[in-house]
């Protein structure tokens, strides 16, 4: 994962609430084995018409918004399904970060992951800046170290969770993290009761 | 003496590997599928990284698979290409794999429990957000993406931020004709799609200790329709006798080990919850689904709101753009919307018992001239059990398709796509924009709802039919 510091960028609005990851990616597209070719597919049933063509009514068609770093949206982003092709999708359609008022859990799991920064501010906060992002060339800039989000008239400290700030802003690699620990795996591993399920075939009957 | 703790905590505090904030938890069982597994496997691959529990990690195909023909092989590339690299994966990892020929194949969530992997108090993770469904067993069981499922492959560990705790109390007794879908709906639609967000729900009360063990499996399975990082009920007489003789079940002194620690799985006296919320059963009706959120519903005896009812603009405004998706006017009673499809599935509504409901409904009627019905067992070994009923008759001879077992139109990934425009009556879990297939227009129910649906072409009060 790339390290993520500060973003600066101009933002999308999407002023709707509750915007699940069906929505944010579709069931066809999940197919892949890979973790690329997502971003084509962003919000594609609200940004294609039924065949197929893009929807100008829909705003990251608007080429105005073209290179656009941080998508301003309603409450409960990313509820519902787990797949995490949700964070990858916003990503490679060039989204480094998402600004909401609540995020579904998952989701924001999902996106600490993958490198894409999930920043929670109060419902007023967010009104201002779904204003602002009326036009497509305001900027806000989002610094993860000092947990604040600016813009113009603007400025926000965030919480965020310490151990997904510390993972994001070095890039970590989890599992190798996580493997320091193995001696503390190994200890809790052996103090396991011997009659908890196992799934070996032999184990069963 | 210690302190009184919840369920939840008890659960969790026996899982603690590392105890910090966010929190290293150890995994007791990682059920596995072909949709958010590839990438994963292909990242531990290229880190040269071997899966650490094999023996405690299971797989199964659900997602992308056909419900029909299945020896004809698998037609759509892509599907077939996550297929194969499931199977490759699991061949290289040495994991247990229930594939398309296993007897014992179905959905994931479906497959666990009958199966008796499924047990009180374990940690059960899974690259889908359904997991919630085996919290129904007092088990803590949550949804995890791709990246944790490579984390939990490689470590058999996942962090977690501690969540906070949340009471459904449950009261009074569910009314005759009343499905345990209709009461999760109901909960949904009071506390919201998002009330239960950074909460793990235990559901409790009278009406929550009479559900059968299929039952609760439905009411926990769409926790996370409420924004829940899980949900869960104590364990206790009913779902110990549905655990004993199950294939992976403890057996002999273990099980009588087991019975010991389970039966101490409740919330102690005096413990507090973060959050409670009460619901009156007694006062519940059979739900629709009129929107595009399962907390846009209704009782099938009102009809469909105006977005004036909504005081939350951004609620108002979804429940216009949800209206227009739906092709409904405000006020059309429920009983007048007409369907063109019923789904009888998933891992909500995919089991016998949900079967043997539809059925009840269905026998000696017919499916109306314009509908399409489908009924898909939630597994191969549930299919079985029905044609050992002979439910198999009684949903053909009325007009019903008759499939293999797979998540099929909940999610609509395979071949079973709901064409736009039309109007699906399911038993699934979730009525998005555009789930069953691109415009595609969902309204969830119970399966006893859906199968009169079926047969009138239009949604009826089921309880007037069962009452006949």
């Amino acid at each position: 994962m790339k390290p993520v510091t500060t973003i600066t960028g101009t933002m999308v609005p999407l002023d709707r609430a509750d915007v699940d990851t069906d929505q944010i990616i579709p069931q066809q597209f999940l197919k892949r084995i890979e973790r690329d070719g997502y971003g084509e597919f962003l919000f594609y049933n609200w940004a294609h018409t039924d065949d197929g063509s893009p929807s100008s009514d829909f705003i990251i068609n608007d080429p105005a918004r073209r290179g656009a770093k941080v998508l301003v949206a309603g409450p409960n982003f990313g509820c519902g399904s787990s797949r995490e092709h949700a964070p990858w999708a916003l990503q490679q359609w060039g989204f480094d970060a998402v600004i909401t008022p609540s995020a579904a859990d998952i989701f924001r799991n999902n996106s600490s992951f993958s490198g894409l920064l999930v920043v929670e501010l109060p419902h007023d906060a967010v009104g201002r800046l779904i204003e602002l992002a009326s036009d497509p060339r305001a900027e806000v800039t989002i610094d993860l170290e000092s947990q604040t989000v600016t813009a113009d008239g603007l400025e926000e400290h965030f919480e965020f969770d310490p151990t997904a700030k510390q993972r994001l802003l070095q890039g970590l690699d989890g599992v190798g993290v996580t493997l320091t620990h193995a001696d503390a795996i190994a200890a809790h591993e052996a103090d396991r009761p011997s009659w908890l399920p196992t799934t070996v075939e032999a184990s069963a009957g | 003496m210690s302190a009184p703790r919840t369920l939840f905590e008890k659960v969790w505090d026996s899982h603690v590997v590392i105890d910090s904030d966010p929190t290293l938890l150890y995994v007791d069982l990682h059920l596995v599928h072909e949709v958010t597994s590839p990438q994963a496997f292909a990242g531990l691959n290229a880190s040269g990284r071997k899966v650490r529990r094999p023996d405690l990690t299971v797989a199964t195909v659900d997602h992308g698979i056909p419900t029909t023909g299945r020896s004809l092989g698998i037609r759509d590339p892509l599907s077939k290409k996550q297929i194969d690299a499931l199977l490759q994966n699991c061949r290289d990892h040495e994991i247990t794999m229930f594939g398309l020929d296993d007897p014992r194949q179905g959905i994931v969530h479906v497959v666990g429990p009958e199966q008796g992997l499924t047990q009180p108090g374990l940690l059960v993770v899974c690259g889908d957000s359904h997991t919630s469904t085996h919290g129904a067993f007092g088990a803590l069981a949550f949804g995890i993406g791709t990246t944790e499922v490579e984390h939990v492959l490689a470590t058999q560990t996942i962090w977690q931020a501690r969540p906070q705790t949340m009471a459904v109390e449950v009261e009074g007794a569910l009314p005759w004709g009343v499905a345990a879908k209709d009461l999760i709906l109901g909960i949904i639609a009071q506390i919201g799609v998002s009330g239960g967000t950074r909460h793990v729900i235990e559901y409790r009360g009278q009406a929550i200790h009479d559900l059968t063990m299929e039952q609760r499996m439905t009411i926990c399975n769409m926790s996370i329709e409420g924004g829940a990082r899980a949900g869960m009920i104590a364990p206790d007489d009913t779902t110990i006798r549905y655990i004993e003789g199950r294939p992976f079940a403890p057996k002999g002194a273990r099980w009588d080990e087991a019975v010991t620690v389970w039966e101490r799985l409740v919330t102690d006296s005096g413990a507090s919850f973060d959050k409670v919320e009460v619901i009156d059963a007694t006062r519940l009706v059979p739900h629709v689904s009129w929107g595009v959120n399962p907390a846009q519903t209704v009782p099938v005896t009102g009809e469909v709101p105006s977005p004036d009812s909504y005081q939350d603009p951004m609620q108002r405004d979804a429940a216009v753009r949800a209206l227009e998706y739906m092709a409904l006017r405000p006020g059309t009673p429920i009983l007048d919307i007409a369907v063109d499809h019923v789904f009888l599935g998933s891992c909500t509504n995919g089991r016998i018992e949900d079967l043997r409901a539809a059925a009840k409904v269905v026998e000696g009627r017919k499916v109306d001239s314009r509908v399409s019905a489908v009924v898909v067992p939630g597994s191969m070994q549930v299919k079985a059990q029905a044609e050992a009923e002979g439910l198999h008759e009684v949903f053909q001879s009325a007009g019903f398709s008759w499939r293999d077992a797979g998540c099929s139109s909940c999610l609509a990934m395979n071949p079973d796509v709901i064409p736009s425009g039309e109007r699906c009556a399911s038993t699934s879990n979730r009525n998005y924009e555009g789930r069953q297939g691109r415009g595609a227009r969902t309204h969830l129910v119970s399966p006893a709802m859906a199968a009169a649906a079926a047969v009138a072409g239009h949604f009826v009060d089921v309880r007037e039919w069962e009452a006949t």
